[in-house]
């Protein structure tokens, strides 16, 4: 199982790079995808079976999904392209590079004393679900406010937009 | 389950985190830096897990959840928003949305 | 007695309420309370004048405390009065006079605007000048002396909005100062030195501690001779008083005749003490009090301006009165300041009734024939005038300006030198005087009269008049009165001219004088043109006329370079401290502008790069 996890891990990692460094938004959106499923991966190996199913749905099912479906709405096409990667100079990756070097590194020296081992056995989602109808529900209610306004403020925004062109 | 030492579970979130901000901070089409920021918040949500994992309790999970919903409605209403722009700007150039300028 | 602090209380609150209600007073009601309260003054000062001289207090002096100003280490200057002869005769003189001029003013000035102000600031003045003179101590003395020169720069530039007046207002004051700062410095000296500035017990000190001829004394005695010169016009700061004439012709007549610039020949008639012991300080009080004399008696000849006649005129008398202080003649100094004051003031007045009947016309050239015009004026202006010129026996001005000129070669400390300019001057006072009587009230009319004084202005000359002529012989039970305060003059032993003899020679003079007067200025007026026309005769009159240059060389040698020194320091490396804040917070403004780029992605930076920094100082605790 920890081969498990460490194989998932780098192809997380990977995954992410590539992702970073791609010209074409969809090819960039594919690989992100391939990363959220290893990390799926790297959630089961930890014993969050729930967390894991949770992230292939949600996340790279859905939200992905809509991220693609977007994507190919705008219809950017190659002149898109073109201007990605002028933008996409060597140089540019100096100073972001700096700071995430440094934030690792911080990250390393906190970690350098800690010899906590994960234990063993899963928490299955029966627990999970115990957890969200006891000590969490009010947070569920907030979440579920939380999507209603995400949902209100999207509708909203879209709805002008047809508005605009009714209107031209 | 593994037995993963805890150090190697919040040492991956701490670079995917990295990444993401990296990502954030490099990319100049508004699709990719909502995408980097995607990967942010699931390191987040990685790093939850691997303390529910540490304590093998069902909080970390539960945590992971929330976050997930608002990713979900963060995304809708920033795609939204990405189309507006879209309209008004002719670009998904992130530089272009600059008129705090000063 | 005890009413002595009403005398300069009274002017003082009808001042205040003046200055904070007079808007709202009628006319009326302002002149009542400005004229009003100066007349409640004299008639104070009376009743203290006939309670002392009937009873005298104990060695001829009386004072009164009001409470001590200042109390600081050894110095503990009290706000007192201190009535003795002296300060009495001035300070009758300086009411009674003060209040038929705002008799006088308050038809005078029935037109302006600024009524209420004009009596504020007048009322203001007599409450300063009295203060001066009841001055128990230096400094009290220094805050009138400071109230006058002030009221003088407010009535001067009366009519602020005419530019000229504020530049001769300010003339006066910045003139003035120079004297004042003199001043200070002496007070400074006597202070430091003597440890006191209350007047009686300090020429006590000056008596017991300084020998004749001391450094200190005689360095005191110039620093004060310096104020005095200043506040009276003298040589060499005699170059304000002409200019003071662009304001009211009442404030001429009060301030620039009568009263303030007398405080100067007070102050050292006060401070004789320190004078006697320091000899060369009173030769130099003599001979500026000559040179004065004659300077100014050589520039009223050229004078077109009637005012400007009668200020060279005041210069020129109260140079005669430096002039007896400095021979020692204390006594026959305060007998011609209270003629002149009489005789100055009448003449200023009627010449005030004048210009206004005149509508304003101020050149004598241009004024003709009004004997049979303004009769009253006529006869009350000829009576001062002969006062001025000393038309012998009969009226004031003749006793008090012999007994100066015979004392000038009479005294202990006379020397003829100063016998022959006083009868010099004495001729030259006689010559410009009646040029004026004539070119003004004789010959043909050259301007027509459009109004006439009402009753008014006219008492306030007749009473003036009636005083020109019986003032005379009030001089020796005057000189007999100032005793107690001031020292008989010694006369010299060796021979010298009598009395008899002065005055035949003056009177001589005053013959002379009138004699010229009349041929060049009623006779044959052609011969004043000629004499004018002559190459030699116009250099004199233009230079007589500019005052002898005195205003050309101050100009030159410090007005300019202080121009050009302000000029060139206006951008010095002092402003440079504030020019370099703005430039400063400018330039951190430049800055930080540039960090609000506007861009999403470097303000994610900033805030990246920031967490990381600060984690870093947390981790390196």
């Amino acid at each position: 199982m920890n081969f498990a996890f460490y194989i998932s891990g780098a192809v997380a990692v990977i995954a992410t790079l590539l992702m970073l460094t791609r010209v074409n938004v969809v090819h960039a959106l594919l690989y992100l995808i391939v990363s959220l499923l290893a990390v799926a991966v790297v959630f089961y190996t930890l014993g969050a079976p729930f967390a894991a199913a949770l992230e292939v749905i949600v996340y790279a099912g859905a939200i992905m999904v809509l991220f693609i479906f977007v994507v190919m709405m705008l219809n950017l096409g190659d002149r898109a392209a073109a201007m990605e990667r002028q933008w996409l100079t060597p140089g540019i990756w100096r100073g972001p590079a700096v700071l995430a070097v440094v934030l690792i590194l911080e990250m390393v020296y906190l970690l350098r004393s800690d010899a906590a081992i994960l234990s063993t056995g899963a928490v299955d989602p029966q627990a999970v679900a115990i957890a969200l109808f006891g000590p969490y529900l009010i947070c569920v209610e907030l979440a579920s406010m939380l999507l209603l306004a995400g949902l209100v403020g999207a509708y909203h925004l879209g709805f002008h937009k047809a508005e605009r062109r009714a209107r031209a | 389950m593994a037995e993963v030492p805890l150090r190697d579970g919040l040492l991956l979130a701490g670079i995917l985190f990295s990444l993401g901000l990296t990502g954030l901070l490099v990319r100049r089409n508004l699709i990719m830096v909502l995408m980097s920021l995607e990967v942010m918040l699931n390191a987040a949500g990685l790093a939850f897990i691997v303390a529910a994992a540490r304590w093998h309790q069902a909080d970390g999970q539960v945590m992971f959840l929330f976050i997930l919903a608002m990713a979900a409605a963060e995304v809708a209403v920033g795609l939204a928003l990405v189309r507006q722009i879209y309209e008004r700007f002719r670009s998904l150039d992130v530089d272009a949305l600059s008129a705090m300028k000063g | 007695m005890r009413l002595l602090w009403l005398i300069p209380a009274l002017p003082l609150a009808s001042a205040m309420v003046l200055a904070l209600f007079g808007s709202l007073l009628s006319r009326r009601a302002a002149a009542t309370l400005g004229a009003g309260s100066v007349g409640l003054s004299a008639l104070v000062t009376t009743l203290v004048a006939l309670d002392f001289s009937g009873a005298p207090p104990a060695g001829h002096s009386y004072t009164q405390v009001l409470w001590t100003w200042i109390k600081v280490g050894g110095f503990e200057p009290q706000i007192g009065f201190y009535l003795d002869p002296l300060s009495l005769v001035m300070v009758l003189v300086v009411t009674w006079v003060g209040f038929l001029i705002h008799l006088y003013s308050a038809e005078f000035m029935a037109e302006d605007d600024s009524y209420h102000r004009f009596f504020a600031y007048m009322n203001l003045f007599v409450a300063s000048m009295i203060t001066l003179l009841l001055a128990n101590d230096l400094l009290l003395l220094y805050l009138g002396w400071e109230g006058v020169g002030l009221c003088s720069f407010l009535l001067i530039g009366f009519w602020y909005r005419v530019p000229a007046n504020g530049a001769a207002a300010r003339k006066a004051f910045i003139v003035t100062r120079v004297g004042d700062t003199a001043m200070s410095l002496g007070l400074f000296l006597l202070f430091t030195q003597l440890g006191t500035l209350q007047i009686q017990d300090l020429m006590q000190r000056v008596a017991a501690q300084w020998s004749a001829g001391s450094t200190y004394a005689v360095i005191a005695a110039l620093l004060l001779l310096g104020g005095a010169v200043g506040k009276s016009a003298q040589l060499p700061l005699q170059v304000w008083l002409p200019d003071a004439m662009a304001g009211p012709t009442p404030t001429s007549a009060l301030i620039h005749a009568a009263t303030m610039v007398t405080a100067g020949v007070y102050l050292i008639a006060r401070t004789h003490v320190l004078f006697a012991v320091a000899p060369s300080a009173q030769l130099a009080v003599a001979a500026v009090g000559a040179a004065t004399l004659l300077v100014a008696g050589f520039s009223a000849l050229t004078q077109h301006d009637i005012k400007r006649v009668l200020a060279y005129s005041t210069v020129s008398q109260i140079g005669y009165m430096f002039l007896a202080l400095g021979v020692g003649a204390w006594q026959a100094a305060i007998f011609h300041f209270m003629t002149h004051a009489f005789f100055k003031a009448l003449l200023f007045l009627g010449a005030g009734v004048i210009i206004d009947a005149l509508h304003d016309e101020h050149s004598i050239f241009r004024m003709g024939g009004l004997r049979s015009e303004l009769p009253v004026t006529f006869w009350t202006l000829l009576i001062a005038g002969c006062s001025l010129a000393g038309l012998p026996f009969i009226t004031a001005g003749f006793f008090s300006k012999d007994l100066i000129i015979w004392e000038a070669s009479a005294a202990e400390q006379g020397r003829l030198v100063f016998w022959m300019a006083g009868m010099l001057g004495a001729l030259l006072t006689a010559l410009y005087t009646f040029r004026l009587i004539f070119r003004v009230f004789f010959g043909p009319l050259a301007t027509p009269v459009t109004k006439r004084p009402g009753l008014l202005m006219t008492i306030p000359l007749l009473i003036l008049a009636m005083l020109s002529v019986v003032g005379g012989y009030l001089k020796d039970p005057l000189l007999v009165f100032l005793r107690p305060a001031l020292p008989s003059t010694i006369e010299s032993a060796s021979g010298g001219l009598t009395e008899a003899q002065s005055g035949t020679i003056a009177a001589l003079a005053f013959l002379i004088g009138l004699s010229l007067a009349y041929l060049f200025h009623l006779r044959r007026r052609g011969l004043a043109e000629a004499l004018v026309a002559n190459p030699i005769g116009h250099t004199l009159d233009q230079w007589w006329f500019a005052g002898w240059g005195f205003d050309r060389i101050y100009d030159k040698a410090f007005v300019q370079p202080f121009i050009w020194i302000a000029d060139v320091n206006k951008r010095d490396f002092v402003d440079s401290f504030y020019t370099g804040i703005a430039w400063l917070s400018e330039f951190v403004y430049r800055g930080l502008s540039e960090t609000e780029t506007g861009r999403v992605r470097w303000y994610t930076f900033g805030m990246a790069a920031g967490s990381a920094l600060f984690i870093i100082v947390v981790l390196a605790r």
